[in-house]
C-alpha cells in the first residue's frame, strides 16, 4: 500500500482572536491538538514610531512612548526620558527621581494586574480579570490626578516629570497600598491553589535558564527561569539603590512561575511605593537648568528671559549635543531600551526602541511546540505580549 | 357531535394543554436562566449586570429575543445548507422532547412511561449529534475542531453517568426506570445521602455533559472563540442558546429528581408537604443546581482537553463502577 501523508491542519490563529492579545496572527500546524509549527506573524500594528521620532523634536517624540506598551506607559517614558538626560548630562532632582522610581512601580502593578488577569482568562477563569480592573481603576485614577490622563500620561519628561504630585495624592497611595495585598489575596485563592489552574499552567511553555538567555528573555520571562536579573538591581538607576526591594526569581520558568512571580513583584511593588512615600523629600520635580527644561508658567509672565526659554523650547525644542546613547529601564515587560543617536540638532537622527515582547514573542516557536491547542494560548498569555511595542 | 368532541378533540387538546403546561413555563425559565447568568456572574464579579431593560433588567431576556431575530441568517460560502440549518433544529428540540418524562408532581408527568430513566439518557445522548452536525456542516475550523472536542466530551461523560444511573436503579429496585417511582423511594432518605459520591460525581457529569465551565471547551473561547456554533447567528444562533440553557435546566432536573428528592418537600410540616407545593419545591431545588451551575462557571479555570478525559475515564469511571459494585453487594448482600 503506498504511504499516504497527512497532511497537518493548519489553523489561523488570529488576527481576530479573543485570546491573541491584539493583533497577533499565528498561524498553527496542528496534528490534531498538539501544535507542530507555531509561526508568529508581526507587524498588524506597525506604526513607523522610531521614523516618525525622527522628525520630531525630543519632547514632542516623548508621548510615543506612551503608545507602545500601552499598558505600562510611563516606563516606556522613563527610558526615553533616561535616555535624553544622558544624551544632555542633566539628572532630575531628587524629588523628581522619587517621583519617577512611585510611577514606575504603579505602572509596574498595572501591567501585572492586566497580565495576570488576562492570563487566568485565558486559562478559562472570567472573574478574576474583572477583580483586577477594579484595582486597575484606582492606579488609572492616580494617573490621571498626577499627569491628567488615565493612559497617554505624557508625564515623564526629560529632567524631571511634568508637575509635582498634587495635594492628598501620597496618602491616598498609601490607603490603596494597604487594601491591595487583600484584593491579590482574593485573587490568588480563586488562582493559585486552584487545582485546575495548575494542571493547566504547572510544565507548560518550560523555559530553562540557558534558553531563555539564548533567546534574548528579559524581566518576568527571565526571572522565571531562575535567572535573578533585574536592571532595578543589576545596574541601578534613579534612586533604586536606596531602596529595598528583592528580586524574585522562579524554579521552574513554566506558565505557572512566571504567574505567581508577577504576582510577588506586584507584592515588592507595593513595599517600593511604601518606602518612596516615606522618604520622598521635598524641592523641584524638573531640572532648573531652564535651558532644557520649560520655565515654570508664572515665572513667564514676569521673567522675559524665561519668555524666551519658554518659545525656544516649545518651538525649536532642545538641541542635543551629538553623540550616541543608549539607556534602559526594567520595564514591567523586561528590558526596555532606548537608544539615540543625536546628530547636535533638536531631533534625534535615530531612535531605536528595543522592546522585550519581541524577543518573547519570537520565542513563541520553541516554546509551544508539541504542546496542545488549549497550552498555546496559556504560553502566549504567560508572555504578556503587547503589540504596541512588538510591532512599534 | 358532542360524541366527537368527546372522543376526539378533547383528548387531543388535553395532550397538546399538558406539553404546554410544562413547555411554557420551560422556555421562560430557559429566558430567564440567560438573565440569571448574567446576574449571578456579575455579582461574583462585583458588577450590576443587565439592569437598564425593565426593573432590574427583568425584559432583558425579550430585547435579546428581539434582537437576535431582527438579525441576518448568514450561511457560510461551504456550509452543507440541509444540516447546517438542521442542527440548531435538532438541538433545541432535543433539549425539550427531554421533559416529556419528568415527575413535576406525584401524579403529573407529560409522559408516566416505566423506560423513563432510559428515555431520558437516550435522548440527552442524542444531543452530541446537533453540534457534531454544526461543527461538521459550517465547514471550518475553530466549529470542527469544536464539534469533535464536544463529541469526544460528552460520550465520555455518558459512560460514567449510565453507571451512576444504574446504582440509583439498583437502589430503588423492582420499577427503578420509573422516574415516579425513583423520587416516591427518596420520601424517607434523599439518595444524595446514601449516595453522597455519586451525587457529586453526576453532577460533575452534568456540567461536562452541558459543555459547561471549568468542561466549557468545546466552545473555549479563549481557544476556539466560540467553538461548534461560531458560524451562526440570528435565530439558528438563538436556538442553540436555548438548547444549552434547557439542557442545563434538565440536567438539574436530572439532578434533583436522582438525588435530591424530585418533588419531594424536604419537611412534611404544615402545607409544606401538599401535592399543590410539589411543582414549586421541584422548581426551587432545580433552580438550586442551575446556581450551581453558574456558579461554577464564575469560579473556576477550563480543563485542558486531555485534562478532560483523564478525569473521565480514570477518575470517574472506575469509581462510578466501584459505586455500582459496592452497591449492588450490600443490596444483595444483606437482601435489602
Amino acid at each position: 500500500m503506498a504511504e499516504v501523508q497527512i497532511k497537518p491542519l493548519t489553523l489561523n490563529f488570529g488576527p481576530q482572536h479573543p485570546a491573541a492579545h491584539g493583533v497577533l496572527r499565528m498561524v498553527l500546524e496542528m496534528d490534531g491538538e498538539i501544535v507542530e509549527r507555531a509561526d508568529p506573524h508581526v507587524g498588524l500594528l506597525h506604526r513607523g514610531t522610531e521614523k516618525l521620532i525622527e522628525h520630531k523634536t525630543y519632547l514632542q517624540a516623548l508621548p510615543y512612548f506612551d503608545r507602545l506598551d500601552y499598558v505600562s506607559p510611563m516606563c516606556q517614558e522613563h527610558g526615553f526620558a533616561l535616555a535624553v538626560e544622558k544624551l544632555l548630562g542633566i539628572e532630575a532632582p531628587t524629588r523628581g527621581q522619587y517621583i519617577r522610581v512611585l510611577f514606575s512601580e504603579i505602572t509596574r502593578i498595572l501591567n501585572h494586574l492586566l497580565n495576570t488577569g488576562a492570563f487566568i482568562m485565558d486559562v478559562g477563569a472570567t472573574t478574576p480579570m474583572l477583580w483586577t480592573f477594579e484595582q486597575r481603576d484606582k492606579l488609572l485614577e492616580f494617573y490621571e490626578r498626577v499627569s491628567g490622563a488615565r493612559f497617554h500620561a505624557a508625564y515623564f519628561r526629560p529632567g524631571g516629570v511634568h508637575q509635582d504630585m498634587p495635594k492628598g495624592l501620597d496618602s491616598d497611595i498609601a490607603a490603596f497600598c494597604d487594601q491591595f495585598e487583600a484584593a491579590i489575596g482574593d485573587i490568588e485563592t480563586l488562582a493559585t491553589n486552584n487545582r485546575i489552574f495548575r494542571q493547566r499552567t504547572v510544565d507548560i511553555g518550560v523555559v530553562s535558564a540557558e534558553q531563555a538567555m539564548a533567546l534574548g528573555f528579559t524581566g518576568p520571562m527571565l526571572r522565571g527561569s531562575n535567572v535573578a536579573w533585574d536592571l532595578r538591581k543589576s545596574q541601578p538607576y534613579e534612586v533604586y539603590d536606596e531602596l529595598d526591594f528583592d528580586v524574585v526569581v522562579g524554579r521552574n520558568g513554566d506558565c505557572f512561575d512566571r504567574y505567581v512571580l508577577r504576582i510577588e513583584e506586584m507584592k515588592q511593588s507595593v513595599k517600593i511605593i511604601r518606602q518612596c512615600l516615606d522618604m520622598m523629600p521635598g524641592g523641584e520635580v524638573l531640572n532648573e537648568d531652564h535651558k532644557f527644561t520649560p520655565p515654570r508658567r508664572s515665572d513667564m509672565k514676569q521673567s522675559m528671559e524665561s519668555l524666551i526659554h519658554h518659545f525656544k523650547l516649545y518651538t525649536e525644542g532642545v538641541k542635543v549635543p551629538e553623540g550616541e546613547v543608549y539607556a534602559s529601564v526594567e520595564a514591567p515587560k523586561g528590558e526596555f531600551g532606548v537608544f539615540l543617536v543625536s546628530d547636535g540638532s533638536s531631533k534625534p537622527y535615530k531612535c531605536k526602541i528595543r522592546a522585550p515582547g519581541f524577543a518573547h514573542l519570537a520565542a513563541m516557536d520553541e516554546l509551544s511546540k508539541g504542546h496542545q491547542l488549549a497550552d498555546t494560548v496559556a504560553i502566549l498569555g504567560s508572555m504578556d505580549i503587547v503589540f504596541g511595542e512588538v510591532d512599534r | 357531535m358532542i360524541d366527537l368532541f368527546l372522543t376526539v378533540v378533547w383528548p387531543a387538546l388535553k395532550i397538546v394543554l399538558t406539553i404546554l403546561a410544562v413547555i411554557v413555563p420551560l422556555i421562560l425559565g430557559v429566558a430567564y436562566m440567560t438573565l440569571a447568568e448574567r446576574k449571578v456572574i456579575a455579582a461574583a464579579q462585583f458588577r450590576h449586570g443587565p439592569n437598564v431593560v425593565g426593573p432590574f433588567g427583568v425584559l432583558q431576556p425579550w430585547a435579546d429575543a428581539l434582537k437576535l431575530m431582527f438579525k441576518e441568517v448568514i450561511l457560510p460560502a461551504g456550509a452543507n445548507k440541509v444540516v447546517f440549518f438542521l442542527a440548531p433544529m435538532l438541538t433545541f428540540a432535543l433539549a425539550m422532547l427531554a421533559w416529556a418524562v419528568m415527575p413535576i408532581t406525584e401524579n403529573f408527568a407529560i409522559a408516566d412511561i416505566n423506560l423513563g430513566l432510559l428515555y431520558l439518557f437516550a435522548i440527552s445522548s442524542l444531543g452530541v449529534y446537533g453540534i457534531i452536525m454544526s461543527g461538521w456542516a459550517s465547514n471550518s475550523k475553530y466549529p470542527f475542531l469544536g464539534a469533535l472536542r464536544s463529541a469526544a466530551q460528552m460520550v465520555s461523560y455518558e459512560v460514567s453517568m449510565g453507571l451512576i444511573i444504574i446504582t440509583v436503579v439498583i437502589t430503588v429496585g423492582a420499577g427503578g426506570f420509573n422516574l415516579g417511582n425513583i423520587v416516591e423511594a427518596q420520601r424517607d432518605l434523599w439518595f444524595a445521602v446514601i449516595h453522597f459520591p455519586m451525587f457529586v460525581v453526576f453532577f460533575i457529569s452534568a456540567l461536562a455533559e452541558t459543555n459547561r465551565a471549568p468542561f466549557d471547551l468545546p466552545e473555549g473561547e479563549s481557544e476556539l472563540v466560540a467553538g461548534y456554533f461560531l458560524e451562526y447567528s440570528s435565530m439558528q444562533f438563538a436556538l442553540f442558546f436555548l438548547g444549552e440553557y434547557a439542557n442545563i435546566l434538565l440536567m438539574s432536573a436530572m439532578t434533583v429528581t436522582l438525588f435530591l428528592g424530585g418533588y419531594l418537600s424536604p419537611v412534611e410540616v404544615w402545607f409544606l408537604g401538599d401535592v399543590w407545593m410539589q411543582p414549586i419545591w421541584f422548581m426551587l431545588k432545580t433552580s438550586f443546581i442551575a446556581f450551581v451551575f453558574l456558579w461554577v462557571r464564575a469560579t473556576v479555570p477550563r480543563y485542558r482537553y486531555d485534562q478532560l478525559m483523564r478525569l473521565g475515564w480514570k477518575v470517574f469511571l472506575p469509581l462510578s463502577l466501584f459505586w455500582v459494585v459496592l452497591t449492588s453487594g450490600i443490596i444483595v448482600g444483606f437482601g435489602l
